[in-house]
């Protein structure tokens, strides 16, 4: 129960820490939006060539840009959450304050995450998502209960996000430049998650990997859910799967890196 | 009773030592091993309620023992205990008994009113809410916090935000405090101001203080004891007056003569200095200055004197200077 409190308290922090940047989320806002549009236009000019690619009509391929540009953030597809601070804090040590507290590291920063999550999907996954509403025709649901399946696998998605990120940044305990990984993670995180194309596009092979790794959890899944294109049970348990698996993974690598600083030293 | 460990000691090292691996690349794919002993064989004890002085030059292990202390270090052979506990294997329980604070490193919410920071404390270590209330009440008034609480950690000055991490540490009502380089960088006012704070929290609470520092005056301000280390060895463990004698200092009389004179005899004293009727005499630390004083007093035309105490600092260097001449003797 007080252990409750205390990730309840480090999330909270996490939100507020994030609104107080006002004028990185208003920047942020404008850019969503831009790319919006820009993804918008192109999938018009696509999806006029070829109508009902990857099994959407226009107003759901125009419905998913604007879905994942609104989640863009939420889920650091392109990185930029707490991974970055974590990497630093391996870096110079500073991990060393955190190990002494009497907190699970892993929780932590989960928690940490989840609230920035929950203000960026307030802060900037709102208003981009009311424009391309207004701008365009977009196929969203009525049904409340669908938004609140929406909602779920977003959550879900998330600590799929959280999980990949915090083995990255983990990676830093090893690499000399934790940077490096972040970035490539990032760029995985771009092309995966389905948040330049919808991974229902690509043919083959190539396209079943894309939808069986954990990235499209983070966007590709919740979309299908708003769309009404994906089983939402199967795809609970798909992100749910995922979610554990790297958590799981994360505790070792975590405790792995533990014993290393505490033997060898920083 | 977990507190009194056999020897009484409520900090207890027992020949503790930490020794590192270290790659070295010594052509293409290939490394050389190498076994650096950061700290080699210490003991030592420290009573509840002491404030010690942890000193010695960069890398010469204080860090690493204080790392060891608080559990996010295992040591490699030896025995440690705090307060009954085995730091390492029992790092969590651990933290709810001390207080850490590194004067480079921050444990505060870079971003978040400082306030925010000491609200996590009060989760994190599940402090009752009466006396967190009292706690943070009293770090804000003897640190003088009133201000800062709503102010973001990030622009706080280095003095500020050196006072809010040993508030943070603190709030919990820890039975040791340990602090590294707790001064650093500090300003003259922010210095004398920690340091106070840290003699009123011994003498209020009994908590018990290690500190490592770079400046003396933190330990002659502070502590009772001073333990010096270098090269991972304890070179000196007790007060802080007794370094003098173990470092072979000298005291420096300086006497004012009604005119030019050669250079004064009394022995054990030598003349070191002569500037016209000015002459400096150096002589043991441990010898009285009074029957030098009135042997010159009698024999010369005395105007005036002064007595110099040694520097500290000098002391330590020599020290410093003749360890590192055994360590050359040795290697070679």
């Amino acid at each position: 129960m007080g252990t409750g409190r205390l990730y309840a308290a480090v999330a909270a922090g996490g939100f507020r820490r994030y609104a107080t940047y006002r004028a990185a989320t208003a920047a942020g806002v404008f850019t969503n939006t831009v790319f919006g549009l820009i993804l918008a236009y192109t999938y018009i000019a696509l999806w006029d060539e070829k109508p009902r690619l990857g099994g959407y009509d226009q107003a759901q391929a125009l419905t998913y840009v604007w879905i994942s540009q609104a989640l863009l953030a939420v889920m650091s597809t392109m990185g930029g959450g707490f991974e970055d601070e974590l990497i630093e804090r391996i870096r110079t040590g500073d991990i060393a304050v955190d190990l002494y507290r009497p907190a699970d590291l892993q929780l932590w920063w989960l928690a940490g995450d989840l609230g920035r999550a929950l203000f960026q999907l307030l802060g900037r996954g709102v208003v981009p998502l009311v424009f391309g509403a207004l701008a365009f025709e977009l196929a969203l649901p009525g049904d409340p209960l669908v938004w609140l399946a929406f909602l779920v696998a977003v959550l879900l998605g998330l600590v799929v996000s959280f999980a990949i990120r915090f083995l990255v940044a983990l990676a830093a305990f090893w690499l000399m430049d934790g940077l490096g990984a972040a970035q490539l993670a990032g760029l995985c995180g771009i092309f995966f998650s389905g948040m330049l194309l919808p991974l229902n596009v690509f043919p083959g092979a190539l396209g079943e990997i894309a939808r069986a790794l954990p990235w499209s959890a983070l966007i590709q899944r919740p979309v299908d859910v708003l769309l009404g294109e994906a089983g939402v049970l199967g795809t609970f348990v798909f992100q749910g799967a995922w979610a554990v698996a790297l958590l799981a993974a994360g505790r070792v690598l975590q405790s792995v890196a533990t014993r290393r600083v505490v033997v060898q030293g920083g | 009773m977990d507190d009194v460990d056999g020897d009484g000691g409520f900090i207890r090292l027992d020949r503790v030592e930490k020794v590192f691996q270290v790659r070295r690349k010594t052509g293409f794919l290939r490394s050389e091993r190498r076994e650096v002993r950061a700290v080699d064989s210490i003991s030592f004890g420290v009573a509840r309620g002491e404030m010690v002085g942890y000193i010695g030059p960069n890398g010469a292990g204080k860090s690493t023992t204080i790392k060891m202390l608080t559990g996010i270090l295992t040591p490699s052979g030896g025995r440690l205990r705090v307060a009954g506990i085995d730091p390492s294997r029992e790092r969590t329980r651990l933290a709810h008994r001390i207080g850490v604070v590194f004067g480079q490193r921050t444990t505060l919410w870079w971003d978040l009113p400082l306030i925010d920071s000491y609200r996590l404390m009060h989760r994190m270590y599940r402090i009752p809410d009466a006396r967190y209330r009292a706690n943070l009440d009293r770090c804000v008034e003897l640190l003088d916090l009133g201000d800062l609480l709503d102010v973001p950690v990030r622009q706080l000055s280095l003095g500020q935000r050196m006072r809010g991490d040993i508030a943070a540490a603190l709030l919990h009502d820890p039975d040791v405090l340990y602090l590294d380089e707790p001064t650093i960088g500090l300003d003259v006012i922010s210095k004398a101001r920690v340091r106070e704070f840290l003699r009123d929290l011994n003498a209020e609470r009994g908590t018990t203080v290690l500190l490592t520092t770079h400046d003396l005056q933190d330990i002659e301000q502070v502590c009772r004891r001073v333990m010096v280390i270098d090269h991972g060895r304890l070179m000196y463990d007790g007060p802080l007056a007794g370094l003098h004698e173990a470092g072979e200092s000298e005291r420096t009389l300086v006497v004012d003569l009604a005119r030019e004179l050669p250079p004064i005899e009394a022995a054990p004293a030598r003349v070191v200095k002569v500037e016209g009727p000015r002459q400096w005499l150096a002589f043991p630390a441990s010898e009285s200055a009074a029957p030098l004083v009135a042997r010159i007093a009698a024999a010369y035309p005395l105007v005036d004197l002064s007595v110099r105490e040694p520097d500290i600092e000098a002391v330590i260097a020599k020290m410093y200077a003749e360890r590192a001449g055994e360590y050359e003797g040795m290697v070679s």
